[in-house]
């Protein structure tokens, strides 16, 4: 057994992981909030990458570019919510399935349309020489993770401490309940929707150094988001930023170590994964049965 | 004679294309408790339904002067009307507090919001215990104070309690029933009381109502109603 690759394995496991607890955070946002997944959560990302790397491209600085494109994502995904699913929100599942794919083609073909298909380098502020040691985590991953950990905080303390954070998870759990206490459901719910792009947003915009950016960056990873999210179970955010991490260390340390999986196969382990927990434990593993006594 | 606070008129309400109330007329006054008695699917929980905006009406319902009918639960809500629902309505992955903090969730005067939870934890005890406990695993009937308890916090002009008797124990609903009276009199909110219960609400309430399949049987006093031997026998049953 080689002790340094595993280690390196594991942390790049990590840093990739955080991309995936994100997204996975995303997309069980919106499920709580509406009770689908949002199969467009990674084209919502990959264009919001775009366009950061617009901003830059017309001058603006690294960190400037970041935190516009995060306000800009915001409205985008309040804007989604506003005009597309509040009209449909009483329409059944299939009519929404048909909408998250228009949503994805949409997002995906007009990105391609704009910035067109070739692959883009898109810049790292972190660097990529060697954070500790020789290669065993670039400051890139160290950023990555870095910034997951302090977004993924931000969260836990919105959603735990602040009143509207309250407002948002009591209208998530009990609409009709929540709408008796005089919460406008309606707007937690868009906010949701723009929070999930936000947080979209940043994912996209840390991997894309990682896997180059083009309109088709996000498919793989918003499978292992999936992947995450299901394996930590969709009514639990912790659960999913778990997941997300587990995911990434999985992925990288059975790619590298388990003959004949090599890179090839990488991808098949996210569906493997989904399909061995939902056999074991249908509702994810932190997904929670409610307790409740009558 | 004391104001009218709500007062419905010709009230009619639909799920769907099912109507379930037929031009309903209904009136609380301003510091009074009334019941609506009813046997089941005569309309009880449609009427406070419908009176907090939560399914289609047609008619006129005034609050305090102020036509309501057709607005948003969320507007209705706002104004002052704090509905305990059937069922109780309980956000069970919350804890207690978390629960009562809710029910405050349109007020912004941060301190008195802590008073009020104080007050609440002063008429129900057994909440202070579970503060920090998850609402879920309450019993029956800590939930429906815990209900009772979260409309408090709206700081509401008028209460709609739906069935807050249901499944629980004789001495717990006795309970519950002097809480409400002392609501009513020291902080002034008016009650409009949906029970099964026929004679514990007629007790409490100084107005009653019976209707039956979305309609108006009769309506006083509650003492005449009560003393009202054929009404007894034929629609409360005891
Ligand atoms: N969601 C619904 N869709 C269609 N019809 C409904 C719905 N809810 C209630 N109804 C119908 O409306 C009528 C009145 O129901 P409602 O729940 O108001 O009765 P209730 O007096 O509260 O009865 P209970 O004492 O059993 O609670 C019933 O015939 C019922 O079948
Ligand atoms: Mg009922």
């Amino acid at each position: 057994m080689n002790w340094e690759l595993l280690l390196h394995q594991v942390l790049a496991g990590l840093a990739t992981g955080g991309i995936y607890a994100c997204i996975a955070l995303a997309v069980v946002m919106i499920y709580q909030a509406i009770d689908h997944l949002n199969f467009a959560q990674g084209e919502m990302a990959m264009f919001s990458t775009f366009i950061a790397w617009q901003l830059m491209n017309w001058g603006c600085p690294y960190w400037v570019a970041f935190v516009l494109t995060i306000a800009i994502s915001f409205v985008g995904g309040l804007a989604i919510e506003r005009i597309v699913f509040k009209p449909i929100h009483d329409a059944p599942i299939l009519s929404h399935i048909v909408v998250f794919i228009a949503l994805f083609s949409i997002l995906n073909s007009s990105a391609g349309w704009i910035w067109d298909y070739t692959i883009k380098d898109f810049p790292t502020p972190f660097g990529t020489r060697s954070l500790i040691g020789n290669g065993l985590i670039s400051a890139h991953d160290g950023g990555m993770i870095g910034v997951t950990l302090v977004l993924l905080a931000l969260l836990y303390l919105f959603f735990r401490h602040t009143r509207i954070g309250l407002a948002m998870r009591a209208a998530a759990a009990n609409p009709e309940s929540a709408r008796l206490a005089g919460i406008r459901v309606g707007w937690m719910v868009a906010l949701g929707w723009g929070m999930a792009a936000a947080i979209g947003a940043v994912a996209g915009m840390l991997i894309a150094p990682v896997v180059f950016l083009e309109p088709n960056m996000m498919i793989g990873i918003l499978l292992y988001g999936f992947a995450a999210a299901v394996v930590g179970g969709l009514t639990s955010p912790g659960g999913a930023v778990i997941g997300g991490f587990a995911v990434g260390v999985i992925e990288n340390v059975a790619g590298t170590f388990i003959p004949y999986f090599g890179r090839e196969l990488k991808l098949t382990i996210a569906l493997v994964l989904i399909v061995a927990v939902l056999l074991v434990k249908p509702s994810g593993l932190f997904g929670r049965s409610v307790v409740s006594r009558v | 004679m004391s104001a009218t606070l709500l007062e419905a008129k010709g009230l009619c309400a639909y799920y769907g294309a099912t109507q379930a109330l037929f031009g309903l007329d209904l009136a609380v006054e301003a510091g009074g408790i009334t019941t609506l008695l009813g046997a089941n699917g005569a309309g009880k929980t449609t009427a406070l339904r419908a009176l907090s905006g939560m399914v289609r009406v047609a008619g006129e319902i005034r609050f305090d002067g102020r036509p309501i009918a057709g607005r948003p639960v969320e507007q209705i809500v706002r104004l002052g009307i704090a509905h305990v629902p059937q069922g109780r309505g309980t956000f069970v992955r919350q804890t207690v507090e978390e629960n009562l903090q809710i029910g405050a969730m349109t007020r912004h005067d941060h301190t008195e919001i802590a008073t009020d939870i104080d007050r609440v934890y002063g008429y129900f005890p057994r909440l202070r215990e579970r503060r920090r406990q998850q609402a879920g695993t309450l019993s029956g009937g800590e939930q429906q104070m815990l209900a009772v308890g979260r409309a408090m916090m709206l700081r509401p002009r008028l209460m709609l309690l739906d069935e807050p008797s249901f499944g629980l124990a004789p001495l717990i609903v006795q309970e519950l029933f002097d809480i409400l009276r002392a609501l009513n009199r020291e902080a002034n909110v008016s009650i409009l009381l949906v029970e099964q219960n026929a004679s514990l609400a007629l007790d409490l309430a100084d107005h009653a109502y019976l209707i039956e399949t979305g309609r108006l049987v009769i309506k006083g006093p509650s003492r005449d109603i009560r003393d009202d031997e054929t009404v007894r026998r034929s629609y409360l049953g005891y």
